[in-house]
């Protein structure tokens, strides 16, 4: 299994399972068609009729609403039939095993399967027996990925700031359990960023981190220092019991996204998240809701992206 | 074969037949590429009110299901209301019909045009749909291993080209 | 049964000869001439004459895990792969904590007349870290050690006073050095590749932390202590400095370890998915240079059959484990081709090594000594696949690989009970 399982013999997306072994091109690329959808999306009719006939198949072995919503909506919009399934409520807990419900999903005439998945590699092991005519669209996988997010997160980055090859773009927090985070990595340095940084407290940030070539800072005034964009992820609050930090408070203090602190960045830099936000937590309501935001942004230009990626992978042979 | 004929000397003549019928509530668009390119010329010798209106048929083929997305979709912009509107679509090269019929559908995802008046600077035949053209420039005879293109130079001026199709 | 192995390079790591010439066995045992004409010649010419393998770990999942794989399968894969005697771990279901499993156990195998089993005893009871186990009266059974298998032992008062109950009566130790606390919830090696593939890792600090503790226990109670599946470069540095020290263990590595690194996960492959983790490329590297100069004593399979439903899993929920018995000796002869060793010194860590660890008669082709033989031709290639494989358990990374070392025949006790053309 050692050729990239995303590309199919001509080098075009047949599924999309981390942004990582994607070349600059095809990520270039899909952020081009998601400009040309975000065009259908401010139009009145938002649908086009390219799925027309596919079916989508959600399969969300971890429960999520946000995501799950958006893609549905984005699967509609190009006219295909959605298909939900919160796994957790059913099969898996009689012990069917991941490749069984799958297979009978199969046999039922799917085209493309969404799929989120608490252990890292889930996707990569259905994209391995899938049908021919099968794609898959990785979700978020455990810790490892969540490629459509990180898409849609370079494709924010890209239409505030046009060229990356002159940003500076921090990624603030709990690095070590983020798969939006590795996911928005891998796609800044594809794409030529010259300097990302990770700013996090050292339980927090993985092993060898640096090998994904960012910088790490462990202040965080002098980790945005300078920044064009920063990036906040959440923190859950399970962290706390796991003995990775000792408490909210003291978290945000050092690395909550306060005004004072955003001040040190650009002036005209961006503050993003992929939501949800603990407010308070990571970041301060003033900022969540000022002018340097693009919070809100981000979320329509989630739809489009996956409505790109989504016709991309079923097209493909 | 015959030489291709003067893709400017075809594009005045289209000017000269559109004056006339244009009006306060005419509007263009124009199909990427070629189309666009004669659309933009079009559109400023006729003078034009609204802004010119542009599209890519992308998600519209109906050949979706054999070739996949088109790579690097261009974005549709119409600057414009569609309803009511009397409609002239441009488009370099008449051929089978089907980049027309994919415009249409995608045209009345915006509204409901009064009229739609398709404009082409060459009509090659070889139609597979009941589609026809109401101001063609000429008709030209294309091998059938061959394709029309319109090419736009530096200068600005359009001419015809023949190329192999894949 | 008289019979003569004829004209075969024959390699005895023991006593260092390499030559062609031929072995005689007569009643069981090798002997310096046959006394009249043999029943049976084996032509080895163009063949490598040498012990039978032993192997220091090898499941064979009986009792309990018979779903799994068999005395029987697992037999013949052993002998198969020219194993002629091999040490099983407790982490059987029951675990081997009573005396009747152990006997139990024994005459299976006896009865099945291929390899030689060694079982290898619980340490605690149920393996659960908390009571001592019979020791005696498992030894009197035929436990040549005790062991925790996989099993954590996290009360270090627990571990100190079963090192001193087996050091009373001079039984070996065989354990695993990793601390629970910081291997708890690692499914890879914590490192670069772990963090990219977003997998929870366990630090090698885990298995030095647990080392350095073990040490010093054996220090305070003069327990004879092998570590099993070394997996880091530091555990090598620990131990060269015990044993420079003068303190009485030894250890081993899993086959896998010397050829393959946490690279070799590629995009979550679930047949790397073992316990030890697959370490750094470092780590890989100062495991293979420790096992050719002897601070690793010996080599064994580790052999655990998985069914391939629990390895068709995403790779934190596959079970770990790797199929073993038939891959030992062409992995053996890959690492000592790599070091450019003399085939007597790679032989000598799948042979003469983990004999002595063990403490028995066999893997020397000696005059006496039991006639425990394997026949193999080193250039013959073997295609690893599902279908050449005897064990239940087809479950390797090296599946597809092509690999060098095909055994010929397999003699126990001076019977052969494996062929092949």
């Amino acid at each position: 299994m050692q050729s990239n399982p995303q590309l199919n013999a001509n080098g075009e997306l047949r599924h999309l399972l981390s942004i990582e072994g994607l070349p600059r091109e095809v990520l270039l690329s899909i952020l081009d068609t998601a400009a040309s959808f975000v065009g259908v999306t401010e139009r009145e009719v938002k649908k086009v009729p390219i799925l027309r006939g596919k079916s989508v198949f959600n399969l969300f072995f971890e429960p999520s609403t946000r995501t799950r919503t958006t893609f549905e909506i984005a699967a509609k919009r190009l006219s295909a039939d959605v298909i939900n399934l919160n796994i957790a409520a059913s099969s898996q807990t009689k012990g069917e095993s991941l490749l069984d419900t799958v297979a009978n999903l199969s046999a039922m005439q799917a085209d493309v399967f969404v799929v989120r998945h608490a252990s890292s590699g889930a996707p990569f092991l259905i994209a391995q027996h899938v049908k021919p005519h099968e794609h898959v669209i990785n979700a978020g996988d455990g810790r490892h990925a969540h490629p459509t997010q990180g898409l849609l997160d370079l494709y924010t980055i890209r239409h505030y700031k046009r060229d990356f090859s002159r940003l500076t773009v921090a990624v603030v927090g709990d690095v070590l359990h983020s798969r939006v985070a590795r996911s928005l990595i891998h796609g800044l340095t594809t794409l030529g960023t010259p300097e990302v940084r990770v700013i996090g407290p050292q339980t927090l940030l993985p092993t060898g981190v640096e090998s994904l070539g960012v910088r790490v800072f462990h202040d965080m005034r002098e980790g945005l220092r300078g920044a064009d964009v920063a990036v906040m992820l959440r923190l859950q609050s399970e962290r706390m019991r796991g003995a990775l930090l000792p408490s909210a408070q003291e978290y945000f203090k050092h690395y909550g996204l306060t005004a004072e602190k955003l001040a040190l960045a650009r002036p005209d830099a961006i503050v993003m998240h992929p939501g949800p936000m603990n407010r308070g937590v990571e970041i301060d309501s003033t900022v969540a809701d000022g002018p340097h935001s693009v919070i809100l942004p981000q979320v329509t230009f989630g739809i489009a992206v996956r409505m790109a990626v989504m016709s991309m992978v079923a097209g493909t042979s | 074969m015959k030489p291709l004929p003067d893709a400017e000397k075809l594009c005045a003549g289209l000017v000269a037949e559109l004056k006339p019928l244009v009006g306060p509530n005419t509007a263009m668009i124009g199909l990427y590429t070629g189309g666009v390119w004669l659309a933009e010329r079009l559109h400023a010798e006729l003078g034009l009110a609204e802004p010119l209106g542009t599209m890519d048929i992308a998600f519209y083929r109906d050949d979706y299901h054999k070739q996949g997305l088109a790579r690097d979709p261009k974005r549709t912009r119409i600057p414009f209301t569609v309803e009511g509107r009397d409609l002239l679509l441009v488009d370099d090269v008449l051929y089978t019909g089907r980049t027309v019929r994919a415009a249409m559908n995608e045209l009345f995802d915006y509204g409901r045009p009064a009229r739609i008046s398709l404009v082409v600077l060459a009509d090659r035949g070889g139609r597979e749909l009941p589609i026809c053209a109401q101001h063609c420039g000429a008709k030209v005879d294309v091998p059938a291993d061959m394709r029309l293109r319109l090419r736009r130079g530096d200068d600005g001026k359009l001419r015809l080209e023949l190329e192999r199709a894949e | 049964m008289k019979i003569l192995i004829r004209s075969g390079r024959v390699v005895d790591p023991a006593s260092g000869r390499d030559a062609v010439g031929d072995v005689a066995i007569a009643d069981g045992r090798i002997c310096e001439s046959l006394a009249g004409e043999p029943e049976r010649v084996i032509d080895a010419r163009g063949l490598v004459v040498a012990p039978g393998l032993i192997d220091l770990s090898a499941r064979l999942r009986e009792p309990g895990y018979e779903h799994k794989a068999t005395l029987e399968s697992e037999m013949d894969a052993a002998v198969a792969g020219g194993v002629t005697s091999l040490a099983c771990p407790p982490d059987t279901d029951p675990p081997l904590d009573e005396p009747g499993l152990v006997d139990m156990l024994r005459r299976r195998a006896k009865a099945l007349s291929r390899a030689r089993v060694y079982p290898v005893g619980a340490l605690t009871v149920q393996l659960a870290g908390e009571r001592l186990t019979e020791m005696a009266e498992l030894a009197e059974a035929g436990c040549v050690a005790f062991s925790q298998a996989n099993s954590p032992l996290s009360d270090t008062q627990v571990l100190w006073r079963a090192l001193q109950y087996a050091a009373t009566f001079g039984f070996p130790v065989w354990l695993r050095a990793e601390d629970y606390c910081l291997a708890r919830g690692g499914v890879a090696h914590d490192g670069e590749v772990a963090t990219r593939l977003g997998l929870p890792g366990i630090p090698a600090f885990a298995e030095t932390i647990a080392l350095g503790a073990l040490l010093e226990l054996v220090r305070a109670s003069g327990a004879r202590l092998h570590v099993c599946r070394l997996s880091s470069a530091g555990a090598v540095q620990l131990m060269r400095a015990a044993k420079a020290e003068g303190l009485p263990v030894s250890c081993d590595v899993g086959a896998h370890y010397v050829h393959l690194s946490d690279m070799d996960l590629g995009y979550f492959d679930s047949h790397c998915r073992l316990t030890p983790p697959l370490r750094s490329q470092r780590d890989r590297q100062a495991l293979s240079a420790g096992l050719a100069d002897g601070t690793i004593d010996c080599m064994c399979s580790d052999h655990t059959p998985v069914d391939e439903d629990q390895k068709q899993l995403p790779f934190s929920e596959a079970e770990p484990g790797a199929t073993g018995l038939e891959l030992l000796l062409p992995l053996a002869l890959k690492w000592g081709e790599q070091r450019n060793l003399p085939l007597a010194r790679t032989l000598a860590r799948i042979t003469s090594d983990p004999a002595r660890i063990l403490g028995v008669q066999s893997g020397r082709l000696a005059t006496g000594a039991p006639a425990d033989v394997v026949v193999f031709d080193p250039r013959a290639p073997v295609r690893i696949s599902a279908g050449m494989l005897r064990s239940q358990g087809k479950n390797t990374p090296f599946l597809g690989y092509e690999l060098e070392g095909r055994v010929r025949y397999t003699l126990v006790a001076g019977k052969p009970v494996y062929e092949s053309v």
